[in-house]
Order: C-alpha cells, then sequence, then structure tokens
C-alpha cells in the first residue's frame, strides 16, 4: 500500500466512522480523537473500519501508533 | 403521541409504517416521530389490529394526544398483551374490541416494574403536569382509552387549552415548522424523515439505496453512505435545519436542566478508583478477541453501575408525584455526546442482565442510532439512571445533572495514571474518578457513598461483571 493510498483509505473509515466530521481540519500530527472529538467506541470502529479494509488484525498495543493520520499512514504502510 | 424523554411537549408524526388493517405486535415500530432532540421509531404497546390513524404526517401534536387506533384481535394476538395488565390496567383494552392508545404511553410503554403499585395509573410527564398546573388527577374524569386521564385532560383542568407547544418555560421556544410537502413519503420507498432530508440535499435517489432501517426502509446512515464517495462539500443546503434543530435541541436540554436544577435538591460525591484490574483483565480478553469483538472500558463501568443499583436501589427510579418510585428493572441511561451539538441519554434495557460482550454490542448500536439520529421510543422513555462518560474528553471529573425524573446520575472520567499508594508500596496505577449526583429527597451522601463503593468493589472483580 502506497501511502497515497493508505491516506485516502483512512479518510474514508473515518468519514464512515464520524460523518459529521471534517477531515480537512485534522493535521497530519494532530491527535485523530482530540481533533475529531472521537471517543473510545468511535476509534473501536475506525480500528475495525481499518481491519475490515485491510485485513489487518490490528492488535490493542498497536492503537497508541494509530493516534493521528501520520501514524495511521506509518503504520498501514510498514505494515503490508 | 408519547412522552419520549422528560423534555418532550410534542412532537410532529413524520411517518407511518403503518396502515389501517395491518397486523402489529407489541413492539413492532409503527411511525417515525421527529422531536427537538431525535427521529424517533415509536413502537407500539400492544398487538392488534390497526384501525384508525388519526394523526396525518405532518402534523405536530402534544404528547398524549391519541395517534391511532387499535383494535386488540384475540386468540393469540391477544395473549401477548398480558405482560401490561399489572402497570397498565386503565389503558387495557376491553376483552372484545375498543381502541388501545398512546394516552399513557409512557406508562404502557415501559416495562410493568416499575411503578405498578399506583391506584390509578398515570404517566411520569402526566403527573408532573397536574402537579404543576395544580390538578388533581383523582377527581378527573378521563376522556382517553378505558377512561385513562390524558395530557389534554389535565389542561382542560386547569383551565389552559390542550395546545401542549405553549406550555411552561416554552415562551421562546417556537414550535419547529417544517413544510408539510417535505414530510410526505416521496417515493415508495419506505424512509425516515431525516434520511429524505438528506438525500434531497446531496441529490441521491432514495430508490437506489439499499435501506438497513427497520423493513429495510432507508435511514439517514444508508444515504450517507450511498453517498460517501461524492460528499466532498461540507456545509450544503442542509445547514440550515441542522442549525434548527440544535437550536431546538439546545432549548430543550436547557428548559429539561434548569428543571431538574430547580427541583431536584442535588448532592454530589465523589471517589477515585483503581482500575488496575479492570484494565489488566480489558487487555487480557481483548488479545483472545477478533477486533470486531473487542470490548471497551466503558462497558464494564456500566455494568458495574447496573450491578450496584441492585445493592442501593435508592439511586434507581423515578421521583414523581413527591413520591419515590424505585424500579425493578434498571435501564441505564448512556449519555451520547452528539458531533452536532447536544447530548442525548437513551437506555441500554436490562443493563445488568447482559453479559460484557451483549452490553458492547447493545452500546455500539445505540451509540450509532443515537448519532443518526434513529432512536426507539422505548429507549427515549425508560432510563432509570444515567451514566456519563466524559473520559475521553479528557477531564478528570464530571459532576452530573439529574435527568428528572430520575433520581441519580453516574459520572465518570478520563482514565489517568496517578502515584497511588497500595499495600504499603507506592506505585503507579490506572485510575477513574467516579462522581455520583443524586437526589436528596430520596437519599443521603451515606447511601450515595454505598452505591459509589459498590461500583469500586465490583470494579475490582472485573471477571464477575
Amino acid at each position: 500500500m502506497t501511502s497515497e493510498e493508505a491516506r485516502q483509505l483512512i479518510r474514508s473509515v473515518l468519514h464512515q466512522v464520524a460523518p459529521e466530521a471534517d477531515m480537512d481540519d485534522v493535521g497530519e500530527g494532530e491527535t485523530l480523537q482530540e481533533a475529531l472529538d472521537l471517543d473510545s467506541i468511535d476509534f473501536l470502529n475506525f480500528v475495525i473500519g481499518l481491519n475490515e479494509e485491510t485485513g489487518l488484525e490490528i492488535p490493542e498495543r498497536d492503537y497508541p501508533q494509530l493516534s493521528t493520520v501520520g501514524g495511521c499512514v506509518t503504520y498501514l504502510t510498514s505494515t503490508r | 403521541m408519547p412522552s419520549l424523554g422528560a423534555d418532550m411537549e410534542a412532537g410532529t408524526v413524520s411517518q407511518w409504517l403503518v396502515k389501517v388493517g395491518d397486523e402489529v405486535h407489541r413492539g413492532d415500530v409503527v411511525a417515525v416521530v421527529e422531536t427537538e432532540k431525535s427521529t424517533i421509531e415509536v413502537e407500539i404497546f400492544e398487538s392488534g389490529t390497526i384501525a384508525e390513524i388519526l394523526v396525518p404526517p405532518g402534523e405536530r401534536v402534544p404528547v398524549g394526544a391519541v395517534l391511532a387506533h387499535v383494535t386488540s384481535g384475540t386468540g393469540h394476538a391477544a395473549s401477548t398483551v398480558p405482560s401490561a395488565p399489572a402497570a397498565t390496567p386503565a389503558v387495557l383494552p376491553a376483552p372484545v374490541v375498543t381502541a388501545a392508545h398512546a394516552a399513557t404511553v409512557d406508562a404502557a410503554i415501559s416495562p410493568p416494574a416499575p411503578v405498578a403499585r399506583r391506584s390509578t395509573v398515570h404517566s411520569p410527564v402526566l403527573r408532573h403536569l397536574a402537579q404543576e398546573l395544580g390538578v388533581d388527577l383523582v377527581t378527573l374524569t378521563g376522556s382517553g382509552p378505558g377512561g385513562a386521564v390524558t395530557r389534554a385532560d389535565v389542561e382542560k383542568a386547569a383551565g389552559r387549552g390542550g395546545d401542549g407547544t405553549r406550555r411552561r418555560g416554552r415562551a421562546t421556544g417556537k414550535p419547529k415548522s417544517v413544510p408539510p410537502a417535505e414530510l410526505q413519503p416521496v417515493t415508495r420507498v419506505s424512509s425516515s424523515p431525516l434520511a429524505r432530508r438528506k438525500a434531497a440535499d446531496l441529490g441521491i435517489d432514495l430508490s437506489a439505496v439499499r435501506g438497513t432501517g427497520p423493513h429495510g426502509s432507508v435511514i439517514e446512515r444508508d444515504v450517507q453512505l450511498a453517498a460517501a464517495p461524492a460528499l466532498p462539500e461540507k456545509a450544503g443546503p442542509g445547514t440550515t435545519v441542522a442549525d434548527d434543530r440544535a437550536a431546538a435541541m439546545r432549548r430543550a436540554i436547557g428548559a429539561l436542566m434548569a428543571r431538574s436544577k430547580r427541583e431536584i435538591p442535588h448532592y454530589y460525591l465523589s471517589t477515585t478508583i483503581d482500575l488496575t484490574a479492570a484494565a489488566a483483565w480489558l487487555e487480557q480478553a481483548n488479545i483472545e478477541r477478533p477486533v470486531t469483538a473487542r470490548l471497551v472500558l466503558p462497558v464494564l463501568l456500566l455494568k458495574a453501575t447496573a450491578l450496584a443499583v441492585g445493592r442501593v436501589p435508592e439511586m434507581n427510579g423515578f421521583m414523581t408525584d413527591d413520591a419515590f418510585h424505585p424500579s425493578e428493572a434498571v435501564h441505564v441511561g448512556v449519555a451520547v455526546s452528539l458531533r452536532t451539538g447536544g447530548v442525548i441519554a437513551p437506555a441500554i434495557h436490562d443493563t445488568g442482565g447482559l453479559s460484557l460482550d451483549e452490553l458492547m454490542t447493545a452500546l455500539k448500536d445505540l451509540v450509532g442510532r443515537a448519532r443518526a439520529g434513529v432512536l426507539r421510543s422505548s429507549e427515549m422513555s425508560d432510563p432509570t439512571i444515567t451514566v456519563t462518560n466524559l473520559g475521553d474528553l479528557g477531564v478528570e471529573a464530571v459532576f452530573g445533572v439529574i435527568y428528572p425524573p430520575q433520581v441519580a446520575l453516574v459520572g465518570f472520567g478520563r482514565v489517568t495514571e496517578q502515584p497511588w499508594a497500595h499495600d504499603g508500596m507506592l506505585g503507579i496505577r490506572p485510575c477513574v474518578t467516579a462522581t455520583l449526583s443524586a437526589d436528596h429527597r430520596v437519599s443521603d451522601g451515606h447511601r450515595g457513598a454505598r452505591f459509589l463503593t459498590e461500583i469500586n468493589r465490583l470494579l475490582q472483580e472485573p471477571e464477575k461483571l
């Protein structure tokens, strides 16, 4: 997966999780949960969405790596 | 028109999902109603056949107004009714026919347990209204089914019109006027009003959308998903509707919270709970689970709260008629913040009786639907105690305002690592601050403390939750 593909994927999954949220305002290094007002269930749904799209079984201990868009991109592009 | 939350005065029927002649069963979703807060799927509380629909789509009517007549069937249909008698003798249909309807839906929709022992059954809302207007319910002749007293009866007795929209505190709250045309089903596709609006905003053909709502009807989320690829634009023409709704919701919340602070003598308690055991258990449980079946900490907090109520029943029930009516059933209301602003606290039914997995499923479903604006009537009217969890937003503690007529609200803050003395040693442990706001008319700090202590105790043995 290229980082552009990863970015697209993250965007689309986040949009499903929080349709009201505006992704354009989220900086690369900003914490998603704060920037998009995600609660723990939203975040779990985000991880489930990534899992469904990529097949990756993302363990809970990796959650911290997914806290920013940049982190997610790195995670998705390096795990595959 | 059922009372879908204590802050509701009136509602707009936006859609009927049944027609005259349809057979319905207790619990079926028969209509969609819009309130200031949400779009709500109204469940019927009797089985039978729809005999007459009295309120057309688009009409706004006060709580207590009769929406439709149901003819109760014989045989198996009638046999599904018996769960009602204990709580609602007044609205039971006569053996053969007659109507059963929404006059006291609040009581009728709820399971029989909560407030069974009263001579005549009136909904909490009705009793509150009567009390507020100085009307003695006992002396009233009801015009509802089985002589049940309706809101209109109370207002008539108090020398007021039956127009529930101009009641207390609502002088500034203009009823939201929606052009009726917008509320008519536009195609044969069964769809929620929100979905139709959304579809119109986004230029989506509803008939091309796969519905996941009740009876395959198209709900907002479906439209949202159908539109997902084509939704780069923000702030479309729908903004006005959303803004109206946000303003109406703000007023509704304001009115209810003002009433709470005016009427309920709150007391507040706080305690810090060591979550080492709970967090470790959760981590272990989740390692073994696929990502779709993982649990989140709030599930443990909800379950512990529901179980603790068993030891301290003064926290669970309704304060009506100046008397506390404890509820045997525990339906924990979960405060869900909406991203568009506002908060809504629908119930998870029988919270304590669900396994953690079931509770997780129920919570995910409830939060999703609350945010999509599609809730069930019973979820709105049933909460017996509320839990608010602001931990994800980073605050350490929340001292909440009780939702009348409930008598307690439990708040959880953020899980933080704290220096913690344990067995004479100082260590770093994950902790959460649990708070209780409770009604002094029903309990004292001593009992409240017992309640929080019980929650703490339960969270120390997460494997038993």
